[in-house]
């Protein structure tokens, strides 16, 4: 049963603040043609958050492997590593109060240096890596800070106009401590000059919000002779709290 | 001049595309050996309290056609009504039930199955009991935002008709797009992104 002392000094359980729907992408995007039977047309239903969607699953250090977070050899042959150019992708996650988000699980995915997923259903004819899989995960610490290594994924036709093609990006997906902060969303590079041209980009109304999933290249977390790195912090839903139910000062 | 708030603005989401399951299930698509298991496919072992029931369906277009790429999660109460998270402060939730899972729509059929129990009621935010009911999270290619939605329980009538989300939805002919029917132990519940039988989803 609920533990008295810890009664008085509540974790976070409250409702979280209202989403931005007009920050989001709408869920009607025609010139990303898949959307188009994809989207529910009538309102959605707006609720205050229940206890079913103020918790959510928490995810223990120990489902993390030693190379979960090493793309470069998490797949790799024993002595091998994957082809492409090496990068280190680092950031925090934190909520819209700024506080940091300790032992949230991020896990992320993308194609090979060539733009080639490892995934039957696609049929790009640039090659697969034999040496790369394409998956790996984080738990973030007491900071809400995740790291990893990887290369730099390429860009990727597909099949929606006659010619796009995606910029380089990694797919991210983020569980903070409640199932409404579920989110999933892409990290894009700095200076990609596909980046405007994309329909699934384009899907985001606010140059802002291109923005912030456009990764910064960072020269000072850069490994000399190794590996350059790219910054990307993540921001899930903040939590509302009432007077006196544990930060007087409010949020 | 205006003073600002501070306040940061969520990350905004992107479609999770065609090829979620390397990262979310990659044992599932058959990148083997990075990770023992993917995660969620168990939720529950052999001294899990409550009933096992199989919860089943596919999410489906507008054009009525079953997706082959979608991944599902569920978020539920253990039998107790009590949820395996930190953020439960009413009790201690049964430890042998994780109350979420993941699994992939299947490839050749879309069609989705988690083994689980029937959740225990849980109470709404002004002490009224809601109904028995599991929340789910759906995305895929196309959906550029995570719909949510929940499951309630066809043989939970007296239950549902009291439920306070339930009885939030002003045109009562939706409401049965919540409502899964059972059959033996299975509850099967189909997902309608579009049309005549959409699925009602929330912003919560």
């Amino acid at each position: 049963m609920s533990d008295p002392i810890r009664s008085n000094r509540l974790p976070e359980t409250g409702p979280f603040f209202q989403r931005d729907l007009g920050w989001h992408p709408k869920a009607y995007t025609p010139w990303y043609k898949t959307s188009i039977v994809r989207s529910p047309q009538r309102a959605l239903l707006s609720l205050e958050g229940t206890i079913s969607e103020n918790t959510g699953p928490r995810f223990g250090h120990n489902i993390i492997g030693e190379l979960d977070n090493d793309l470069i050899h998490n797949y790799a042959r024993p002595g091998e590593s994957a082809i492409g150019p090496r990068i280190i992708v680092y950031g925090r996650v934190l909520d819209e109060n700024g506080r940091p988000v300790p032992g949230a699980l991020v896990e992320y995915w993308q194609a090979n240096a060539g733009g080639r997923y490892r995934h039957k259903k696609e049929g790009y004819q640039a090659a697969l890596d034999p040496n790369f899989g394409g998956c790996g995960r984080s738990i973030t610490d007491e900071e809400g800070r995740y790291w990893f290594r990887t290369i730099q994924p390429g860009p990727y036709p597909w099949p929606n106009g006659p010619n796009d093609w995606r910029p380089a990006h990694i797919h991210f997906s983020i569980f903070g401590s409640g199932f409404s902060q579920r989110l999933i969303t892409q990290m894009y590079f700095e200076g990609d000059p596909l980046i405007p041209l994309c329909p699934i980009a384009r899907t985001l109304n606010d140059p802002e919000a291109v923005k912030m999933l456009t990764a910064k290249l960072d020269m000072q977390a850069t490994t000399p002779m190794d590996s350059r790195a790219y910054k990307f912090d993540i921001v899930l839903r903040g939590r509302r709290s009432t007077f006196f139910e544990n930060r007087r000062e409010g949020n | 001049m205006v003073q600002s708030l501070n306040r940061l603005k969520e990350s905004p989401s992107q479609t999770a595309g065609p090829y979620v399951h390397i990262g979310l299930t990659p044992n599932f698509c058959g990148i083997e050996g990075v990770y023992p298991e993917d995660l969620g496919g168990r939720m529950v072992n052999e001294k899990t309290k409550g009933e096992r029931i199989i919860v089943t369906g596919r999410v489906i277009d507008g054009t009525g056609t079953p997706l082959k790429d979608a991944l599902i999660e569920i978020w539920q109460a253990d039998a107790d009504g009590l949820y395996n998270s930190p953020a439960e402060l009413r009790g201690s939730a049964d430890p042998n039930f994780t109350g979420w899972g993941r699994c992939p729509a299947g490839q050749d059929d879309g069609i989705f199955k988690f083994e689980t129990i029937k959740p225990g009621r849980v109470p709404f935010s002004d002490g009224r009991m809601q109904a028995p009911h599991i929340t789910f999270w759906i995305v895929a290619r196309g959906i550029n935002l995570g719909l949510h939605t929940r499951m309630y329980f066809g043989d939970e009538e007296a239950a549902n008709a009291e439920d306070p989300i339930l009885n939030r939805i002003e045109h009562r002919v939706r409401v049965p797009t919540l409502i899964a029917q059972r059959e033996g132990n299975v509850y099967t519940f189909d997902i309608h992104l579009q049309g005549e039988k959409e699925t009602v989803f929330f912003d919560i």
